[in-house]
């Protein structure tokens, strides 16, 4: 069940926004689809949700061919960039609104409200306008406001993208543990790889139409498939013929099984991370390696700009072979 | 107006994804009965004055423009209507310099007082004019059937238009580039000459020409106002409404055409000009 | 954004000041002050004349009658017509949108001409099909309306488009994400959204349709009582050297066009309140 994908492709004139695309996403999970903005994540969603339709191919929402369905149809909770708040509605209303769409009786509208204002914590505004709110409490309204259809699927476009880092870090974790509590098969579109790892249980990389990857956040991150999800997930840097995370690089003072050796460029220190740029003695490398340590581990080995050190990965560390 | 977005030069226009979709059934059908509804009103019976004004061939045409009574007409149309277009110019932009830039107690009246002409019967403006440059003016002022009448009514109806499409654009103009121009040294006549007229050059031509087509198009005012003098105080659209009187639709068509020529000339510029200022955005 | 920062106040301040106030006085305020000046000299006598002459009040009826259904027609016509130019994608969308323009442009001569023309009853192209069917348009009130629908066209939709713009779709999708359909969706969400905007071009539109003149002049054959217009009653009046009447019948068409004015200007917020 879940979310069948299958086959879809989408063209907006000449651009290809969306490669025949085949994917499943499991029922009663967080799907994140992570990319680079342009990549085609945002026009997947919306396919999905039935606000854009494909060119060809199959849309299958919990056993339902939804593929021809227009969006009003669909039950789908979907939550905007921007909030799409309705500007002359109260809080209040704007939860109410679906519910009223369906010809709800009053009182079950009202009590349906008054439950999901309290699970986003915003019952003491339920009488305010949207403008008057700040825009993570606006997220939450219209969190709450897509939620009251009881969607069979919620889906989330940068959901946390117009808010400022703070409030974007606390409402991803209230989403997660939203999400434990609702258990809506739930997918969201983000290309903040820190919060694609963070919060979903699932993780599909896509780039320029098409599918990078998927898997577990931990699979990705450890395993990417591809030069493009290594580099994506994290801070990649060239070591040899591979790339490796910079802090997967052991440093030492001493030669030692080393693929690589040189003089310490640049020392920066980043609250408690030190990040050291090493300019290699061989031909092999024309950019400087990335090598990241800790405080601590920099005070142990001594380690000061001008002295030559010996890089090698650490054991176990994932690598991608260069030109994957 | 167009589509587009206004004429304001700079306007900040967020990142949206595609906002319109292709017409549907229902919207198809709504879209239909629409163009039927103006094609009959507009469309249609403007493109029959056309079809008439050639139905009696060139020469009809051509000596009803060169009638001694019309090209006077016309001349005085076009002439008036362009020096009340330069002034409009000047003072509109002046105008809506001062309601921008200024504040006074009473600005809002003022706000209501350049709207006035615009929504004000033409005839009824014809009549306030006569009250204060007519026979019993209280300045002694009389310039009832002379050129002058003309002038002064156009400039009247005219009033609003460069004030109104110059105004929002000034609103938005940012400040900080003048507040930049001034600290490398420009004067405020430099400032005013090299960075802030520029930005309002296309605004002020969409006025201009809104204005001006306005200016041959009037009527109503210049009725009690201008006396309607054949080859003094005659305007084109004065001649229009005498041939139909006379029965005469053929050379009717011919004088429309000539104003509906200019008419349409006027709007091609301001979808020109608002299409390359969103371009340069 | 235009940060409003106070400007130094110079000499210059003060000189184009006055310059625009005086401008201003001279070609506007007095005269409009006269004509009311006018209309009450000798107290009331000129507006009673007026409103108890049934010429003007037939004609203010219908005026009246004529500036409702052109109002409700152009404000139908508008909204649906600047949803589907924002709202829609189709060959020949930007053409339309200058031709919507057109109307602002013409001389009202003209506009009469052309209906003339096209549904005059004797040699029309239209007219005498439609008269035998028993549709009078020419010299009756069905083409006043036309005439005046004509030449208020463009000013709902004016006002109207840019705020559909400004607003964007967002609002319109979420709603359709929550199950609601097109005619919901435009009553609950995208209605009152443009609501102001609506207003103002409504009431732009009725002073324009009750100050119509050279049009409806042409079109109704100006016989009293019958086809005649407020605006025809104040060119007849005068005409008749009833001053009187003329200036009183004026008044109350100015009066009604300030008035709107002036509601129009109460009414639109000076800064947007956006909720973004």
């Amino acid at each position: 069940m879940g979310i069948e994908i299958r086959g879809v492709s989408k063209n907006f004139g000449d651009f290809v926004a969306l490669q025949d695309i085949d994917l499943s996403i499991p029922s009663g999970q967080l799907t994140a689809l992570l990319g680079p903005s342009g990549g085609g994540k945002s026009t997947l969603l919306r396919i999905i949700a039935g606000l854009e339709s494909s060119d060809s191919g199959t849309i299958e929402i919990e056993g339902l061919d939804a593929t021809g369905l227009p969006a009003q149809k669909r039950n789908v909770g979907f939550v905007f960039q921007h909030y799409a708040a309705f500007k002359h509605m109260t809080v209040a209303k704007n939860v109410a609104f679906g519910l009223e769409i369906r010809k709800k009786p009053k009182d079950e509208v009202k009590r349906r409200v008054a439950e999901l204002l309290e699970l986003v914590h915003l019952e003491q505004f339920s009488h305010r306008l949207p403008s008057q709110l700040s825009g993570g409490q606006r997220q939450r309204m219209a969190l709450a406001r897509a939620l009251a259809i009881e969607p069979s699927v919620l889906l989330l476009d940068e959901p946390f993208g117009a808010l400022d880092a703070k409030v974007r870090k606390e409402l991803r974790e209230w989403l997660r543990r939203l999400h434990d509590e609702v258990h809506v098969t739930t997918v969201f579109v983000t290309h903040d790889q820190e919060e694609a790892l963070e919060v979903s249980d699932s993780l599909v990389v896509i780039n320029d139409g098409r599918i990078e990857q998927i898997g577990t956040p931990d699979d990705l991150y450890d395993r990417p498939a591809s030069e493009f999800v290594l580099s994506f997930l994290g801070p990649v840097t060239r070591l040899g013929d591979h790339l490796i995370r910079p802090h997967d690089i052991d440093i030492t003072r001493y030669e030692h099984a080393a693929t690589a050796s040189g003089i310490i460029t640049r020392w920066t220190r980043v609250g408690f991370e030190i990040r050291l740029e090493i300019t290699p003695d061989d031909a092999l490398h024309p950019e400087p390696v990335q090598v990241i340590v800790t405080r601590t581990e920099a005070t142990a080995l001594q380690l000061h700009e001008g002295d030559r050190v010996w890089l090698r990965p650490r054991a176990g560390a994932e690598s991608v072979a260069q030109g994957v | 107006m167009t589509v587009d977005t206004p004429l304001a030069p700079g306007t900040a226009r967020r990142r949206r994804a595609r906002s319109t979709t292709s017409l549907t059934r229902s919207s198809g059908l709504g879209l239909g009965v629409a163009l039927t509804w103006f094609s009959l009103l507009v469309l249609i019976p403007l493109a029959l004055v056309v079809i008439q004004s050639i139905d009696g061939g060139w020469e009809t045409f051509r000596q009803t423009l060169t009638n001694p009574q019309t090209a006077a007409a016309l001349r005085l149309t076009v002439t008036q209507a362009l020096v009340v277009t330069a002034i409009n110019v000047v003072m509109g932009t002046l105008i809506a310099w001062v309601l921008v830039r200024d504040d006074f107690p009473g600005k809002r009246l003022l706000e209501v007082v350049i709207d006035i002409p615009f929504a004000l019967p033409t005839i009824v403006a014809g009549l306030v004019l006569l009250s204060l440059y007519g026979p019993d003016s209280p300045l002694g002022v009389n310039v009832a059937n002379t050129e002058r009448s003309v002038f002064l009514a156009l400039l009247f109806v005219t009033l609003p238009f460069v004030v109104r499409t110059v105004q929002p654009v000034l609103m938005e103009l940012d400040r900080d580039v003048e507040e930049a121009a001034a600290s490398l040294g420009a004067s405020r006549f430099t400032t005013l000459r090299r960075i802030i007229l520029p930005s309002l050059a296309p605004a002020i031509t969409a006025g201009a020409a809104l204005s001006f087509a306005r200016g041959i198009s009037e009527y109503g005012s210049l009725v009690l106002l201008s006396g309607n003098l054949p080859l003094k105080t005659e305007v084109a659209s004065v001649r229009i409404l005498t041939y139909i009187e006379n029965g005469n639709e053929a050379a009717a068509a011919s004088v429309a055409t000539i104003l509906l020529l200019v008419a349409l000339a006027a709007i091609v510029l301001l979808q020109v000009l608002s299409s390359w200022v969103a371009r340069r955005g | 954004m235009a940060s409003r920062r106070a400007q130094p106040r110079t000499a210059g301040t003060y000189g184009r000041r006055a310059l625009v106030i005086g401008y201003l006085f001279l070609l506007v305020i007095w005269p409009v002050a006269l004509v009311v000046q006018k209309t009450f000299e000798g107290g009331l006598d000129n507006l009673r004349t007026a409103l108890t002459d049934p010429v003007v009040t037939d004609a203010l009826q219908l005026t009246v009658v004529v500036a409702l259904w052109a109002v409700a027609i152009n404000t139908v016509f508008g909204v649906g017509i600047s949803l589907l130019l924002v709202r829609y994608e189709f060959p020949g969308r930007r053409v339309l949108s200058a031709l919507i323009d057109l109307p602002l442009s013409v001389s009202p001569v003209v506009v009469g001409l052309a209906l003339l023309l096209a549904y005059g009853g004797t040699n029309g192209t239209f007219g005498p099909a439609l008269e035998d069917a028993g549709l009078q348009i020419a010299f009756a009130t069905p083409g006043i309306v036309m005439a005046t629908a004509f030449v208020s066209l463009p000013l709902v939709i004016r006002e109207v488009v840019p705020v559909l713009h400004e607003i964007g779709t967002e609002q319109e999708q979420a709603a359709k994400s929550l199950g609601a359909g097109a005619w919901q969706t435009f009553r609950r969400i995208t209605l009152p959204s443009i609501k102001w905007a609506l207003v103002y071009g409504v009431v732009l539109s009725l002073a324009r349709s009750l100050g119509e003149f050279g049009a409806v002049k042409i079109i109704s054959g100006n016989v009293a009582q019958q086809t005649q217009t407020a605006t025809l009653v104040v060119e007849q009046k005068y005409q008749d050297f009833e001053q009187g009447s003329a200036y009183a019948t004026s008044f109350l068409l100015a009066l009604i066009a300030v008035a709107a004015l002036v509601v129009v200007t109460i009414l639109r917020p000076k800064d947007d309140p956006d909720g973004d």
